[in-house]
């Protein structure tokens, strides 16, 4: 304080004295503070543009990848898909010369059958004309009527057994007609096939034409293509995340089932950190090997492609690993089945330990053949989960080679946020410079009002003198 | 990478290879059966049940007898360290309550009540079972009484051990002044804390025995 009995006064002198000091310190402050402000916003703008530059070769790269990815991708599909037609096309169609000869055969015959049933017309009646000639004759003759009434009665009989003929001849033609019924019918189920293996065909067709067409867009590299397979991939990665936390599920089951009895093979006094015990290791290890049999035994199966090596081995080497992961499964599985009947016996055990321990008396348990479901139900399930378990590596192979994309995509676009970040905090230091140069400014606002009045000064004489010269002038 | 892996597997076997006794649990406990109090010996045989259904395979349980002078091996009337396998620590658990009912059955009561040298006892057998926790359960109504001959005025060490003192019945003084019970509790729990017990805790409901082994 200078004056300690006028505090107000002393203010007033210290902040006048303050004011001055920074008033003559305005402009290195000034210098000071935007530099600082460059300073900051330098680097953050480098950082902020790098990291933009990082995002661009990651998304290039993704892309890559992805495109690559899915041209295998559509390549394996198309060339299923051929193989598929091959196959209908060996099985269905090769048959079909057989097929043709057996169709024209039937044709043939049928039209031999139809010929043959061709309606034969009547031969002509050629005592029309005679009857025709005696009527002519005139005079009532009783020879001729005579004659006449022959004729009529032999007309007749000719005529009856004419009919019977015809009669006979169109129960023939029936019998023929009849007779093409199950030609027609093969002929029509002959047709159906051919029908049925065309439109098979065509479907096939259609569905190669489909890849065909994304396979192009792929190989073009375009967005359209980018953004399906992208897409796709998040699509696969949830479903195969899902699919995999329903196994975790199941995996969490069965360590459940062999935690206890694993007790009874390495101990249960043993620790290998404070809270986790070697037997429930060994449980996890017993189920993860028998996740690990499951992955070789489908990628014996050629069913998925983690590991390149198995699948490039010859059929022999290939036929081997298969039968050898699938006894090691079968093997675990017993195991844990095993494992399962002795988790119920120690339960069973430790429940009887406990009412012989217990001073109240407790319930017996019963034992009839509701009580041992549990029991068949744990080796059931013991035995069934190992297999349930191996079927992870489906979802796990779609879970890695989507996560690829996905995580490609998440990183990307972590890194542009993180360069956003980087250019945003750079403007703000360098809007805080400037803010920070106003605030010194209002700080020395009394000082700088005199130094305007002090600069305006001689300017404002001046400018009455130079309008009365400019008057004068006029 | 491969070195942080090999870091890893390292610290993972050497927990692997830590003395397992390190994680369990060793139990004395000692019943008092002098004078009136040796009629307590059902609720006693409540608990060594309770600590057997609760102990763990690897755990350690010792059962012994408060008598006139009680820092001897032979006041111990059973002890076990139960098997790793669970089978084979249900067949001890079984014994080892037929071997206390047996016992119990026939014990006789005892002139004086040397609690301080069946503590160091205890102590003793605990210190050398090598487990990771250690408990000393007290069965009595901690009212010490010695002879003349017998000494006992001296510091002992209950380093890293649990004390718990369980039914600890008020005595027909008590009643009369309860600052004597109060004074008598304070005092057993001033001299484990000097001898470095870990904790010192007493439980007269029977009907919360499962707070005797949990971990504070």
């Amino acid at each position: 304080m200078v004056w300690p009995e006028n505090p107000a006064a002393s203010v007033l002198v210290l902040a006048a004295l303050g004011m001055l000091f920074l008033y003559a310190a305005r402009k290195p402050m000034h210098s000071l503070i935007q530099s600082l402000g460059r300073t900051a916003m330098g680097p953050l703008r480098l950082g902020a543009r790098w990291l933009n530059g990082a995002a661009d070769r990651m998304a290039h790269r993704n892309r890559a990848v992805l495109l690559a990815h899915g041209r295998q991708e559509t390549e394996t599909r198309i060339e299923r898909e051929f193989e598929r037609i091959g196959e209908l096309v060996t099985r269905e169609l090769q048959g079909y010369p057989t097929l043709q000869r057996k169709l024209l055969d039937e044709i043939t015959r049928v039209e031999e059958d139809y010929r043959k049933c061709g309606e034969v017309p009547p031969a002509p009646p050629e005592w029309v004309e005679a009857v025709t000639a005696m009527g002519n004759v005139k005079g009532s003759n009783e020879m001729v009527q005579r004659v006449l009434e022959e004729i009529q009665r032999s007309v007749k009989a000719i005529h009856d057994k004419a009919i019977t003929e015809y009669r006979k001849a169109y129960e023939s033609r029936h019998r023929i007609l009849e007779g093409f019924m199950p030609f027609w019918r093969s002929l029509d189920k002959t047709l159906g096939r051919v029908d049925r293996n065309i439109g098979s065909l065509h479907s096939s067709a259609a569905s190669v034409d489909a890849q065909m067409q994304k396979y192009e867009q792929i190989v073009a590299g375009n967005d359209k293509a980018e953004s399906m397979l992208t897409v796709s991939a998040f699509t696969q990665f949830a479903i195969a995340a899902l699919v995999l936390a329903v196994a975790a599920g199941g995996a969490f089951i069965n360590f459940k089932l062999i935690a206890l009895p694993m007790s009874e093979m390495v101990g249960a006094g043993d620790y290998i950190t404070a809270s986790l015990r070697t037997s429930e290791v060994a449980a996890l290890v017993i189920i993860l090997v028998e996740a690990s049999m499951g992955l070789f035994l489908l990628e014996a199966l050629r069913i998925t492609h983690l590991f390149p090596r198995i699948a490039n081995l010859n059929d022999r080497m290939r036929h081997r690993i298969l039968w050898i992961a699938l006894t090691l499964l079968v093997t675990l599985a017993g195991v844990e089945a095993a494992l399962a009947l002795m988790r119920d016996m120690l339960i069973a055990d430790k429940q009887a330990l406990l009412q012989t321990l217990a001073t109240a008396p407790q319930a017996a348990v019963t034992d009839g053949w509701v009580g041992r479901i549990p029991t068949a139900g744990q080796m059931l399930l013991g035995f069934m989960l190992p297999f349930a378990l191996a079927f992870i590596a489906i979802p796990l192979e779609s879970l890695i080679h989507s996560g690829r994309t996905v995580g490609g995509v998440l990183a990307a676009s972590l890194v542009r946020i993180a360069a956003f970040a980087l250019r945003l905090a750079g403007n703000a230091a360098r809007h805080a410079s400037r803010v920070l140069v106003n605030l010194y400014d209002v700080a020395i606002v009394i000082p700088l009002l005199v130094e305007r009045l002090v600069v305006e000064m001689p300017r404002r004489a001046a400018a009455p003198e130079v309008d009365e010269a400019e008057r004068t002038h006029a | 990478m491969l070195k942080r892996l090999l870091a890893v597997l390292l610290v993972l076997g050497a927990y692997g290879c830590a003395d397992p006794k390190e994680h369990s649990h060793a139990v004395y406990m000692l019943i008092d059966t002098s004078g009136t109090y040796a009629q307590e010996s059902a609720k006693a045989q409540r608990i060594v049940n309770y600590l057997l259904g609760t102990l763990q395979p690897g755990d350690s349980l010792a059962v012994a007898r408060v008598k006139s002078r009680s820092f001897s091996e032979k006041d111990i009337i059973a002890k076990a360290t139960f098997e790793s396998r669970p089978s084979q620590a249900n067949a001890q658990k079984r014994a080892f309550r037929d071997a206390i009912d047996n016992s119990l059955r026939l014990v006789m009561p005892s002139r004086y009540t040397d609690i301080t040298g069946a503590m160091i006892q205890g102590a003793e057998y605990l210190n050398e079972a090598g487990a990771g926790r250690k408990t000393i359960i007290v069965f009595s109504d901690m009212q010490e009484e010695l002879d003349k001959v017998t000494v006992r005025d001296f510091p002992i060490s209950l380093r890293d051990i649990h004390i718990v003192a369980v039914n600890v019945v008020k005595l027909s003084t008590d009643n009369v002044d309860p600052r004597r019970y109060l004074g008598r509790l304070d005092d057993w729990k001033k001299r484990v804390e000097a001898a470095g017990a870990r904790e010192w805790r007493v439980i007269n409901d029977l009907e919360r025995l499962d707070s005797i082994l949990t971990r504070s």
